[in-house]
């Protein structure tokens, strides 16, 4: 166990599994020579050579259609986006080629590929730079998508996405690159997907939060501790698989339910995760499922206008103390 | 061989754009040249590549068919005038040799090995089609013969077959990638993406543009600014070929070439391979973006036509051996149809296997 950051958790993560399994290739814009945009590949080429850890023109359908071709003959590829918007200009190979092959194929061709990166908001880069695009990636079958939050998580998950056999997209927060805490060295540590994590235990209400706004949920349940109400937080950690088990589980307790996420409400995740809830526990639910999301309009640049369209402590507190009838 | 054939022969209309390439020979001259190119072949080879043609023509006519009668839903794209590209150029492959293609590869997925029955079956939605009757006309694949697709965007393929030779080439094999698409997919950026990387990290992968001149209705002259496809290449310093696609040899032969490359070498070519479909881009297509003349004056260069005449004039196959084939392939047409007629649909919980490698439990 050492204390690391997330940036370093992932590092750790792809370097382990590299070392691991001859067939896993890093391949991405600036991951070689440059160490990577955020550093995370930092150090892979000198240790795992030109081979395995290829810097790319900036040419993204090109090289996610690579990734997922050279998956078909039996490679297992780390496609790194600089950052997930890029991704955008990959869509059709990671939708209409990785998602869908093992399925068109009849099961002959199943896809092992990470497609991996920062996403989320970031820091002042205004609306093509810093935008959530996690359930656009979640609503097709064939994909999984994965977000951690702590630099445990990341390791753990990153592993388990790199030895899964099929497509999965890894959206890793911008702003949580420096974030801090402890991690395994055991080169077998992995976090199964689809598992949620219960980052806090409490009765009282539950909030449903990923990736950056887990230590927001936690600092507005430390918030509302002081008032005497205890809440629940839990960490889906994996958006597809969905681990609706662990959170139905926890509205059944706590009869109450706040979503919160970065991503734009309309379609969001928060919305199908509310949908899932109202299905299976309606009868448990003391009032409606609440969504605390980023504001519905594309990121601005000016630092106070971001700051209002990030989901911060005081809207989830304001939203627990709502579906608590709390004044 | 040049402009100075075609107008000798008068097949080429000199007021006809589409059809007046210098670089294309007319019949007389292609039927000259192929059996120059007899010399080099044997007869097990020469009737093996004749009886391929007539297998996927005959398989056409048939699908057709079969699609008229509503046996066959969706989309159907036929490969009638363009059998001799993709015969020509995956006869001069290797068994373990990759082939992946766009969505009118019916002709490609048995050339590659793939049973015609499989293919049929495909067709009709069975179980025992090649994908299990979840991919159609589309989207065929076999594992145990390399052929890697049937791709419906167009241009998807490029960057795949990409990543196939690039796989190749980092497991160091010798294997190399065919890659074929039609002339629309060159204007997509997933073709310029490809072909840089392609040249950049020297991947065995020969791209093959089955320029049948029509993106679905649309002409390559209202869709292309520059059309000397082959001379794209130079962009990437690729090497390129201009080849006339109703020479099956001609194929054959300029693939060949590229197959040296892409083994020996690692290096990519690019192909330009002018074909003309003799049917509408798909079942559904009325055509009335093209004349009658102009498809029958392509139909005086079928590829089907010029070949089996070469192989008569040369004495290479009688009358009566070609009687034979032809009867052995349209049983064989036949032989799929029945299969395909009598295997089963697939079983109703087919709807929810093959999402992901592991069942993920559906939420209850």
């Amino acid at each position: 166990m050492a204390i690391i950051t997330m940036r370093e958790a992932l590092n750790q993560a792809i370097r382990e599994e590299m070392q691991r399994d001859e067939n896993v290739f890093l391949m991405g814009e600036e991951v070689a020579a440059y160490q990577g945009a955020y550093k995370v590949t930092k150090g892979l080429l000198e240790e795992l050579g030109p081979k395995r850890v290829i810097d790319t023109p900036i040419t993204e359908l090109g090289f996610a259609g690579l990734g997922v071709g050279a998956a078909m003959a039996g490679l297992r590829p780390i496609i790194e986006f600089m950052t997930f918007n890029f991704s955008i200009l990959a869509t059709d190979q990671i939708i209409n080629s990785a998602a869908k092959m093992l399925y068109m194929s009849g099961g002959q061709f199943n896809i092992p590929i990470v497609f991996r990166g920062p996403g989320g908001s970031a820091f002042q880069v205004s609306s093509q730079h810093s935008q959530a695009l996690e359930s656009w990636f979640a609503y097709f079958p064939g994909l999984k998508v994965v977000m951690p939050s702590t630099p445990a998580d990341a390791k753990g998950l990153l592993k388990s996405s790199i030895r899964d056999n099929d497509p999965v997209i890894f959206i890793e927060q911008e702003r949580m690159y420096g974030n801090k805490g402890e991690v395994s060295d055991d080169p077998e540590f992995t976090i199964p997907l689809g598992v949620a994590d219960i980052k806090r235990e409490g009765n009282d209400a539950t909030i449903v939060a990923r990736s950056l706004m887990v230590p927001v949920a936690l600092k507005a349940a430390e918030a509302l501790e002081k008032e005497g109400v205890y809440c629940e937080v839990i960490d889906p950690r994996t958006i597809r698989p969905l681990d609706i088990n662990t959170i139905v589980e926890s509205v059944k307790k706590t009869n109450r339910v706040v979503v919160a996420e970065e991503s734009h409400p309309f379609c969001g995740v928060a919305a199908e995760i509310a949908s899932e809830i109202m299905e299976r526990a309606f009868d448990y639910l003391d009032a409606p499922v609440k969504r605390v999301s980023g504001a519905d309009v594309p990121m601005p640049y000016a630092k106070n206008l971001e700051d209002a369209a990030i989901p911060n402590v005081q809207q989830i507190v304001a939203a627990v103390k709502e579906v608590a009838y709390i004044e | 061989m040049g402009a100075e054939d075609n107008s000798a022969t008068g097949v080429m209309d000199p007021e006809s754009a589409e059809v007046a390439d210098p670089r294309l020979d007319a019949a007389q001259a292609v039927k000259a040249a192929q059996k120059q190119r007899f010399a080099e072949l044997d007869r097990k080879t020469l009737t093996s590549i004749y009886r391929q043609m007539l297998l996927v023509r005959r398989f056409e006519e048939k699908s057709a068919e079969a699609y008229s009668t509503g046996k066959i839903g969706g989309f159907c794209h036929l490969y009638i005038g363009q059998e001799a590209v993709a015969i020509g150029a995956i006869s001069a492959i290797r068994k373990d040799d990759y082939v992946l293609t766009s969505y009118r590869e019916h002709a490609h997925a048995i050339a590659k090995g793939m049973s015609p029955e499989s293919v049929m079956a495909e067709l009709y939605g069975k179980a025992n089609g090649c994908s299990r009757g979840k991919g159609g006309s589309m989207h065929m694949f076999d594992k145990e013969v390399n052929f890697l697709g049937g791709h419906g965007i167009v241009g998807g393929q490029i960057p795949l077959a990409t990543g196939v030779a690039f796989a190749t080439k980092y497991k160091q094999t010798d294997q190399v990638t065919l890659c074929f698409f039609g002339e629309a997919a060159v204007n997509q950026g997933a073709f310029h993406e490809s072909l840089n990387m392609a040249q950049l990290w020297k991947l065995p992968c020969i791209y093959i543009c089955e320029n049948n001149q029509y993106g679905m209705g649309t002409s390559l002259e209202r869709s292309m600014s520059f059309q000397d496809i082959s001379e794209k290449a130079c962009a990437y310093e690729i090497a390129s070929e201009f080849v006339d696609g109703m020479d099956v040899l001609a194929v054959r032969e300029a693939t060949l070439r590229a197959v040296e490359r892409a083994r020996k070498n690692y290096l990519p070519t690019l192909l330009e391979v002018r074909t003309y479909r003799f049917m509408g881009h798909s079942m559904s297509d009325p055509g009335n973006y093209r004349t009658r003349a102009e498809i029958e004056r392509y139909q005086e260069r079928d590829p089907l036509k010029l070949f089996s005449a070469s192989l008569k004039e040369e004495g290479i196959l009688s009358e009566a051996d070609m009687k034979k084939i032809d009867d052995e392939v349209r049983a064989e047409v036949e032989q799929a149809v029945r299969f395909a007629e009598e295997s089963p649909l697939p079983e109703p919980e087919e709807l929810f296997t093959d999402v992901y490698a592991e069942p993920i439990p559906r939420n209850k």
